[in-house]
């Protein structure tokens, strides 16, 4: 892969020159395609969308709604209108639990998730249940970060892409209304194998709703959302090399046009009388108000520079990172060095979480700050996780197409720092 | 300039007054489910002056370090002086600068202090 070029896309590598980014997990770097976009908006064309019957609003609408097409192409939704544009992941996944979840959870139903979700993923199914008097089940990992979807034997390692047959008996049940799982780790890096679940589920329940959180799978590999076979899949334009505050919800329409309007107001009414409303249909039932709108025109280019580059390609140059960042480590820290998550580099993303020594991680940030090197400390938002781990706290540096080896070696060096200070 | 200085690491290697009391006036534990730190802290009054106090505990340098400059800087003084202490106060007594998120971890001893009094 071609990282000089692609490096110089980003302008805040000419404004910061030593700056080693390896916290892409947590928002990605934006090349100057994305603000660009934005510029362009806001200087030539800043009117509201949909209302306008003058020409820069309905150029305004026309480059929103290009977005909403390029995204529906980029994830191979059946149909564009399955395309709604939010805030964030997270309000994707609340506006599911809203919308969707107040219609069918009733007391006595599961609610299904696992132990390696991100927060967002994870305490709004865990009030949905409390909420609402249903099960809140959560699925186990194994020591080596699989999702353990244990039959009687113990733990059942799934790996990836073997078009193997589940059983889930334990796990889902008729009772079972919503399951919803991460594509990929924000803490682990595992990609979960979510083909293969979301097959051997519906058998058990047909009529069980799967929601994806794919915060961290969209940015990093090709996602083909019909061939997944999930009903929902959340994710954000900012982990994508587009402008922050804008998120995004697929769904299947038929489910999106029987459910619940999520806000209430503006753009999302066909009829308003004093007595009744009648809604639109999707996605505009579920935009009300007005949003994002340079964000959601710029984030299409920046979807349309992934797929320049290509997502096969970007998905190659992680692995080669993570491979390269674990050989690193294995060599120069051996065992003080414990990395979280599958072993197996095809079975994770561009994320290696770790801890060092008994060093704590933010005192490692810290310290590897004091290089230009930023990585994440913390919990990342998993605290159960973490809890399961039995750790407080992990270190995480993850990685993206403008990361080169050269910013690994800078790790490897920034945490001899780190050694050396502390020890 | 960095907050690692050598005032700081030598406490968090050399911790002082590290460890247990036998027969404390009173004693308590404070913890940031956050970052993971935390701190238990014991005392003695005597006349209204503290003759002994001891801590342990686990979490970062920074927080390790300042519960060892706390406890030194506590000993002799009265409830009256240390209900005083405060976020300036403790910046001074680390002599080092913390932004908003480190700057709990070097507070979180001073919390235990405060509940002790």
């Amino acid at each position: 892969m071609d990282l000089k070029s692609h490096k110089a896309d980003f302008p805040i590598f000419k404004n910061l020159p030593g700056l080693v980014y390896l916290d892409s997990t947590a928002t990605s770097l934006k090349p100057r395609f994305t603000t660009d976009k934005l510029m362009e908006y806001y200087t030539q064309y800043s009117a509201n969308v949909f209302r306008g019957v003058y020409k820069i609003s309905e150029k305004a609408t026309e480059e929103y709604e290009e977005t909403r097409k390029v995204v529906a192409e980029f994830i191979n939704a059946k149909r564009i209108e399955e395309v709604i544009f939010t805030r964030s992941t997270t309000e994707s996944l609340n506006l599911v639990a809203y919308s969707m979840g107040r219609k069918i959870i009733n007391e006595g139903d599961e609610v299904v998730t696992s132990v390696m979700e991100h927060h967002s993923n994870f305490v709004t199914w865990q009030q949905l249940a409390l909420e609402n008097g249903a099960t809140f089940k959560v699925i186990d990992v194994t020591d080596e970060g699989y999702l353990n979807l244990g039959l009687d034997s113990g733990q059942v390692i799934i790996p990836l892409g073997t078009g193997m047959t589940l059983n889930l008996d334990n796990i889902i049940t008729k009772k079972t209304k919503i399951l919803a799982l991460t594509y990929l780790s924000n803490v682990l890096g595992t990609i979960n194998p979510l083909k293969e679940i979301i097959q051997a589920a519906k058998k058990i329940n047909p009529k069980l709703i799967v929601v994806i959180d794919a915060a961290q799978a969209i940015p990093h590999m090709k996602v083909d959302v019909q061939d997944l076979g999930a009903d929902f899949l959340s994710f954000s334009s900012h982990k994508m090399l587009g402008p922050t505050g804008v998120g995004v919800l697929w769904g299947k329409y038929e489910l999106l046009d029987e459910m619940f309007p999520f806000n209430y107001g503006g753009e999302m009414i066909q009829e308003v009388y004093i007595d009744k409303t009648i809604f639109k249909h999707p996605p505009h039932k579920f935009e009300a108000g007005t949003p994002h709108i340079a964000g959601v025109i710029a984030l299409k280019e920046a979807v349309r520079y992934l797929e320049r580059i290509g997502m096969d390609k970007i998905r190659q140059h992680e692995k080669e990172m993570v491979d390269y960042t674990l050989k690193k480590f294995q060599i120069t820290f051996g065992k003080k060095i414990r990395v979280l998550g599958p072993k197996e580099v095809k079975d994770r993303g561009g994320i290696v979480s770790f801890t060092f020594g008994n060093y704590h991680a933010h005192d490692i940030a810290q310290i590897l700050d004091e290089e230009n090197i930023c990585i994440r400390a913390g919990h990342h938002c998993a605290m159960p996780l973490h809890q399961r781990l039995g750790i407080s706290a992990s270190a995480r540096a993850s990685f993206y197409l403008y990361n080169s080896f050269e910013d690994v070696d800078k790790l490897v060096r920034g945490l001899k720092k780190v050694e050396n200070t502390l020890k | 300039m960095s907050i690692y200085q050598e005032i700081i690491l030598e406490h968090y290697k050399n911790p002082h007054n590290f460890g247990t009391i036998k027969d404390p006036t009173k004693k308590t534990s404070v913890s940031n489910p956050l970052c993971g730190d935390e701190i238990e802290m014991e005392i003695v009054f005597k006349k209204n002056k503290v003759s002994e106090i001891m801590f342990k505990g686990q979490g970062c340098a920074i927080s390790q370090a300042s519960a060892s400059i706390l406890t030194d800087f506590a000993s002799g003084k009265s409830k009256d002086d240390l209900k005083k202490l405060d976020k300036n106060f403790m910046t001074k007594l680390l002599g080092i600068e913390l932004g908003p998120n480190r700057i709990k971890c070097a507070l979180l001893p001073l919390e235990a202090l405060h509940k002790l009094i």
